[in-house]
């Protein structure tokens, strides 16, 4: 649990640090929270040569709006967005699955970006973000460019990310006032990964789901949305029927490794039951 | 000081002895980060020790090639065990009477095992060296499964023992084989079997577990060359036995080995064996001529020092049908793993698995364990335990909930009809114990009414009977333990460890103020004796708690101990230092007789000092006798007040206690919620009530740990899968349930105090209580018996199985 040695940069600026990103190629790695890597680099499964701290970068920071949307720095912290006025009024879900990340000396550290970006199943909020309809903003050696959430996540920790590209923000579209939400998260303990979990959000309309986009978390080596499962519960009242249908289609895009969690057929199992048990609340919650 | 202006209670009250809930002395330092670990140990050129560790579970080491690692800056040595042997140390004894591998010899026989040890200047070159050492393994087959170690074809693990067919305990019935120890009689038990009218049986597994303490295993050593001693800092339960031990294999004399246990994070018998850090450390440092540290990182301590339990129980039960049980029956295939490395009285290879009679009075009953080697870390300790207790006790309140299931009895109800009962103490178990006393009826009645344990029932049979309407989703159990502990290792007569007797020991020197010093055999871990032996002397002597300090840990200055673990302390040092106070006390009652001009049997002890009988205000304080033993000693006494006690215990103490868990199970997700947890304990004397509190919260929360999930997983090729934190469960203040603690007052007729130990019993009863939860709240969908550990993703597949998921 003792890691080797590397080169510590702490650049001031984007640009100063994707110049070191795209000159230190491989190598090097950015330091978001580090709840991820630091951890890898004790182990020696992580052993990069030089590490690029974005602590010193304060564009990086801060939650704002732009026209329609929510822009949230890469390095806004998980207690960031919890403390944020601006986060729990447009995005109630947000601070709800924040709520359900590990501890809170973990939120203190970790960010929104280390924890998106990384491309680790486990983590929380990428399903999310694919729910929200969210994009990535990277910034690399050509320019700046946005990609969906949905279009990001490729494999375990295999992501759209080209290297020398720094994610620097994360911008979620406002969503109709008077939505339903919920994050439905089954695990072992806290500061556990998921067993399994579901992101719903929907409107709802004269009693029926008007729209509704379903994110799964740990239940494929990526962030799932589950389109067909969302489909299904369009124009219905949520009935106990249309529940089953839903969890059934989710489980049928789902591919959760065997692990201390449980067996893949159970994780598959309370997979679905999140997805009604999220489905039913949220539609609880919409006005 | 006969200070009359105060009443008989405040003057009791100022000394804070025995029954007072006196505030942890020691938490003063520990709440401001002040104490004082082996980490926090820095010595002038002091080195830093790490472990090259095997990949593989069962491998032949081809070589060893050191070159690139000595080449690394900072790297000063790599020992392997050739390098061991010059010194004769590539083995060293373990507790248990068999040897073990301090590096690697040839073979690695587990998945991490220590296989070479760096040496550099600071932690992070010697972590470069260890990654740098080449290590040509050719990979064995492996044997993980206990049940099949005795095959005929099963691999030879131990090629050391080759054609050894007697171990330490006895005949060796195969090349896997350690032992087979029997206990009780085989012919009346089976005669018992043969006319019984009921009768049940069901293999109950406690799996593997580790005691995880919050710090880890951890060594400094220094070896003085000009003086030629050596000492020792370490994370160390039984000070005293590691400078025994140390002196036998090292062929330093005893008197120039120091033994430090400083500050200790958290024991539960996994601090009470030899590992090979502390070996490799002392040699490091004899080799290097500087001290060298060693510190264990998560991972090593739970994959490779000390695990529990792995204890599979094939459990019978004879009774008639009114559920009178007349016979017990068990066996048991003990998995320990690639070396014995048991940590329990040497004459024990199963330790006291025979307490397994439990709380009832059987009439006879037979017992045999057979030990068995497997590809799997060392040990088998006494994880907040008295030497495989917990075992026996989560086998026999399985067993007795099992057979009141197959007799369609309330399993309450079939305990009380069983238990021994409170006239037939001292008695006499069919498996060779004499329990001291206790009261068992009371404390099951006391349980019950206080839970309202009926209504739960009613509850639980409504529930039941809306479960098959389909109106709910969530089943209840209620489960009972009424567990009887046997503690206080012990009686010279049976226990020793490698041949010394185990005592325990007290010194107290009390000085010309009235404050005093009192250096005790046993070592705290975290139970806070620096407290509570204090708290002893201050009831014996009458001298206020907070003028006694407590000391344990330096073997320079502490008479020789067996340490703190198996709930000892109290039984065995506790009692010793009642009577150094009493020898105490006995020398202050002739200094207040010359004081007063009368004879010392007119006097009588009073709280605080000796009064003459008959005359009250006639009082010699015990402030003014200590002054008077340093200046105005009757003629031919001679000076000072202090005493020595080696206390050798006349037999064990046999704690007892009630548990009721209320348990509701979402079957869908296997999600448990422990609805309520009720424990009722009975340790005789209570020393100090707030610190038995909360000993039972932290052992309760251990057993709802392992109960729940906590266990040393490996997978089918051997590899353990359970090596950080992540996947070993250990519960946060979130996942822990809300404790109610209760108690009776039984004491021990022997115990100088009428003290017995409770740190060990919320473990001991607290895993059956909750394993019995879940099963109860599973009987009625046909099952008798669920292993343990029951997490979610278990519960739900015991409702997969059973048909529960519709």
């Amino acid at each position: 649990m003792i890691p080797g040695a590397f080169n510590y940069h702490c650049p001031s600026t984007v640009a100063d640090a994707v110049a070191l990103l795209s000159s230190l190629g491989d190598e090097a790695r950015p330091l978001a929270g580090g709840h991820s890597l630091i951890p890898m680099m004790k182990l020696r499964l992580a052993t990069p040569e030089h590490l690029i701290d974005l602590h010193g970068i304060a564009s990086l920071k801060g939650i704002r709006q732009e026209a329609d949307r929510l822009v949230i720095g890469a390095m806004t912290t998980q207690h960031e967005l919890l403390a944020s006025p601006e986060v729990s009024a447009a995005f109630p879900i947000l601070k709800e699955t924040a709520l359900l990340i590990a501890d809170p000396q973990v939120r203190y550290r970790g960010t929104l970006g280390g924890n998106v970006v990384n491309g680790d199943p486990g983590n929380d909020m990428p399903a999310l973000m694919m729910t929200l309809h969210a994009s990535y903003r990277l910034e690399g050696p050509d320019g700046v460019r946005d990609v969906a959430a949905s279009d990001f996540y490729q494999g375990a920790y295999f992501t759209a990310l080209e290297p020398g590209e720094l994610l620097t923000a994360i911008t979620i579209p406002f969503t109709a006032s008077g939505h339903g939400y919920a994050y439905e998260k089954l695990k072992r303990k806290v500061g556990d990964y998921a067993t399994a979990a579901a992101a719903v959000m929907l409107t709802m309309a004269n009693g029926k789901v008007e729209s509704c986009s379903i994110g799964l978390t740990n239940l494929s080596d990526t962030p799932l949305l589950a389109e067909a499962a969302a489909d299904a519960v369009i124009g219905t009242g949520l009935d106990d029927d249309t529940l089953k249908k839903a969890s059934e289609r989710a489980q049928e895009i789902m591919s959760p490794a065997a692990d201390a969690r449980g067996p893949v057929e159970y994780r598959k199992h309370v997979g679905g039951i999140m997805v009604m048990r999220a489905l039913k609340r949220a539609a609880a919650r919409a006005a | 000081m006969n200070d009359m202006t105060l009443t008989k209670e405040q003057r009791e009250a100022r000394l804070e002895g025995m029954g007072c809930k006196r505030k942890r002395v020691e938490d003063i330092r520990f709440t401001q980060g002040r104490g004082n670990y082996v980490d926090d140990v820095k010595l002038p050129g002091m080195l830093h020790g790490d472990f090259v560790r095997s990949p593989h579970p069962h491998a032949r080491i081809r070589s060893i090639n050191k070159d690139a690692a000595l080449k690394v800056p900072g790297v000063l040595a790599v020992l392997t065990a050739d390098d061991l042997k010059g010194v004769n140390l590539a083995w060293m004894p373990t507790l248990a009477g068999d040897v073990q591998m301090v590096l690697a010899d040839g073979k690695v026989l587990f998945q991490n095992q220590e296989v070479a040890f760096v040496v550099a200047t600071d932690r992070y070159a010697a972590d470069d060296g260890v990654n740098a050492v080449e290590v040509d393994y050719e990979p064995l087959p492996v044997l993980v499964d206990p049940f099949k170690s005795m095959d005929a074809d099963a691999p030879v693990l131990r090629e050391d023992l080759e054609g050894k067919m007697t171990g330490a305990h006895g005949p060796r019935k195969h090349h896997n084989h350690i032992f087979e120890w029997t206990v009780g009689d085989r012919d009346l038990t089976d005669a018992a079997f043969r006319k019984a009218e009921v009768t049940i049986k069901e293999m109950i597994s406690y799996h593997r577990t580790h005691p995880s303490p919050l710090e880890t295993c951890q060594s400094v050593c220094s070896f003085d060359k000009i003086k030629g001693e050596l000492t020792i800092w370490g994370t160390f339960q039984a000070p005293h036995v590691i400078r025994t031990v140390v002196a036998l294999i090292s062929k330093i004399p005893e008197h120039k080995i120091h033994v430090i246990a400083p500050d200790i994070g958290g024991g539960f018998g996994n601090k009470v064996g030899a590992y090979p850090g502390y070996i490799c450390s002392a040699v490091a440092s004899i080799v290097t001529g500087r001290p060298v540290k060693w510190v264990e990182d998560r991972i090593e301590n739970l994959t490779s020092t000390s695990f529990a339990r792995d204890y599979h129980m094939t459990t019978e039960i004879a009774a008639t049908k009114e559920g009178k049980v007349t016979g017990l029956r068990v066996h048991v295939l003990a998995d320990h793993g690639a070396f014995d490395a048991c940590a329990d009285p040497s004459k024990w290879p199963a330790g006291f698995f025979n307490i397994v009679t439990g709380s009832y009075d059987f009439p006879t009953a037979h017992l045999a364990v057979d030990g068995v080697y497997t590809n799997k870390a060392p040990g088998g300790v006494a994880y907040r335990c008295s030497f495989r207790v917990t075992e026996a006790a989560y086998c026999i309140e399985r067993g007795m909930d099992i057979l009141a299931q197959k007799l369609g009895m309330d399993p309450a109800e079939l305990r009380l009809k069983n238990f021994v009962r409170p006239e037939q103490f001292p008695y006499q178990s069919a498996l060779g114990w004499e329990y001291d006393s206790g009261d068992y009826h009371t404390a099951m009645r006391k349980a019950m009414e206080t839970v309202q344990y009926e209504d739960l029932r009613k509850e639980q049979a409504a529930k039941r009977e809306a479960f098959r309407r389909g109106e709910t989703r969530e089943i209840m159990g209620v489960g009972i333990s009424f567990f009887t502990e046997i503690v206080g290792a012990g009686p010279s007569k049976n226990c020793d460890i490698l041949g010394i007797a185990m005592f325990d020991s007290c010194e107290i020197r009390l000085h010309p103020t009235g404050a005093g010093i009192a250096r005790v055999g046993s070592k705290s871990q975290g139970q806070g004796h620096e407290t509570t032996w204090a708290q002893i002397i201050a009831t014996e002597l009458g001298i206020p708690a907070d003028d006694i300090m407590v000391e344990e840990g330096n073997t320079d200055t502490a008479p020789y101990g067996l340490g703190t673990y198996g709930s000892r302390s109290t039984p065995v040092a506790g009692a010793a230092i009642a009577m150094a106070a009493r020898k105490i006390r006995a020398k202050a009652q002739m200094i207040a007789a010359y004081l007063l001009e009368v004879h010392e049997g007119d006097l009588e002890f009073d709280i605080d000092g000796f009064r003459v009988k008959g005359l009250p205000e006639r009082f010699k304080s015990m402030k003014e006798i200590c002054w008077a033993a340093y200046n105005s000693i009757p003629p031919g006494m001679e000076p000072g007040l202090e005493a020595v006690s080696y206390y050798d215990p006349p037999n064990m103490t046999y704690p007892f206690g009630a548990y009721i868990c209320v348990m509701d199970i979402d079957v869908d997700t296997g999600v448990y919620k422990v609805r309520r947890f009720y424990a009722l304990d009975d340790c005789g004397t209570r020393i100090n009530p707030m610190i038995i509190e909360g000993q039972v919260h932290g052992g309760l929360t251990e057993a709802f740990a392992i109960a729940m999930g906590q266990e040393i997983r490996y997978d089918d090729n051997g590899n353990v899968v359970t090596g950080s934190l992540m996947d070993f469960f250990l519960p946060t203040a979130v996942e822990t349930p809300h404790w109610e603690t209760d108690f009776t007052v039984t004491p021990s007729p022997h115990h100088p105090i009428g003290a017995k130990g409770v740190g060990e019993s919320p473990n001991v009863g607290g895993v059956p209580a909750f394993s019995n939860a879940v099963n109860d709240a599973f009987s009625f969908l046909g099952s008798t018996h669920i292993q343990m550990p029951h997490d979610f993703w278990r519960n739900w597949q015991a409702a997969k199985t059973l048909g529960a998921l519709g």
